[in-house]
């Protein structure tokens, strides 16, 4: 199940990049298309984030993973790189559960 | 980048592309180690990074597939936010005219970075410089560091105790981040966010990431009605780096 799913997506990702390559200008440039193009990305991630911190299977909890997250904040409003700011999170979730 | 130069030479644009990717590429290994603590096996993780070969979508699907949703909710949430990559291609096309098989090639290398590094360009031969050398040293190393991660992750145990479920949303908020640029995006992110945590305790695993991401586009658009179309698809057609 996880492999069908797997291909299903790599094959839906790759097409998507194709047909930008491919199709003819007016079927993308549509006004509405585009708005709708740059809002997904940041309402899914927003969505995501909140779901990657504070959900556990069906319930809502507030454990380590909201501290590593916090951290990221700070590092990100000082610019710091990406992989600068997953590995402090991770670091800073770590230590929670270790005390 | 080097937009300031009154004209770069073609050797400076290789070296500012080799050095988006190999920053870019390097974090493949956050993906690897996320990929299997999230239960996905080392080759599927693997495989993620070679067919799929887009950063927010891969960690999307891992995501989905590491909360116990169904893994086609994944695949659902990966395509939309792949479908971005659409409209990059719309803009590097007139630059490649790439044809045949080598447009097939071509469309595996479109992503945020490949894209932020080929559409600037003063030239088509730059722009297909940028474009290919950021896009292939990408590839390359994203797969290769993949692999590192995914082994790594497979033999540390238990990935909560190194914290790598606080590591994947802190990816995505370090995927988000440069793309909250203006009022209207905020509200979309947090309304994405506080819909989605509405809807936890009601819908099955991976649901509330589809959910909220669809209350907040549908609010976005709402109030980006009478926004300038210009203010709002800055972020499409000049896209940040820091994620393939």
């Amino acid at each position: 199940m996880i492999w069908w799913a797997v291909i299903a997506a790599s094959l839906a990702c790759y097409g998507l990049k194709l047909a930008g390559l491919s199709v003819p200008d007016h079927v993308l440039e549509h006004p509405l298309t585009i708005r709708v193009a740059a809002l997904i990305p940041v309402g899914l991630l927003g969505a995501l984030i909140a779901v990657q911190v504070f959900a556990d299977g069906q319930s809502l909890v507030v454990d380590a993973r909201l501290v590593g997250v916090g951290v990221a904040v700070l590092l990100l409003l000082v610019r710091a790189p990406f992989l600068v700011v997953v590995g402090a999170a991770a670091l800073a979730a770590a230590l929670v559960r270790l005390l | 980048m080097s937009a300031e130069a009154p004209a770069p030479s073609d050797r400076s644009v290789v070296v500012d592309s080799l050095g988006v990717g190999l920053a870019t590429g390097a974090y493949g290994v956050s993906f690897g180690a996320i990929g299997t603590a999230s239960g996905l096996s080392i080759l599927q993780t693997c495989v993620l990074s070679l067919l799929m070969f887009s950063g927010a979508s891969q960690f999307a699907f891992a995501g989905v597939v590491a909360s116990g949703g169904n893994p086609f909710t994944g695949a659902v949430t990966a395509a939309l936010l792949g479908s971005r990559n659409s409209f990059y291609g719309l803009g590097l096309a007139p630059r490649l005219r790439v044809h045949g098989w080598r447009r097939l090639l071509a469309a595996q290398l479109v992503i945020d970075e490949s894209t932020a590094m080929g559409v600037a360009r003063e030239t088509d031969r730059h722009a297909r410089i940028g474009f290919y050398v950021t896009g292939a040293s990408i590839f390359v190393l994203w797969n290769a560091m993949t692999f590192v991660g995914a082994l790594a992750g497979n033999a540390m145990g238990d990935p909560r105790t190194y914290g790598l479920d606080a590591a994947v949303g802190a990816a995505f908020l370090a995927l988000l981040w440069p793309r909250l640029t203006a009022w209207p995006q905020r509200v979309v992110a947090v309304v994405g966010a506080l819909v989605a945590i509405g809807v936890v305790p009601l819908t099955p695993a991976g649901a509330p990431i589809i959910i909220g991401g669809a209350v907040a586009v549908a609010l976005g658009l709402w109030v980006t009605r009478r926004s300038s179309e210009d203010e709002l698809t800055a972020s499409l057609e000049h896209p940040e780096r820091g994620e393939p």
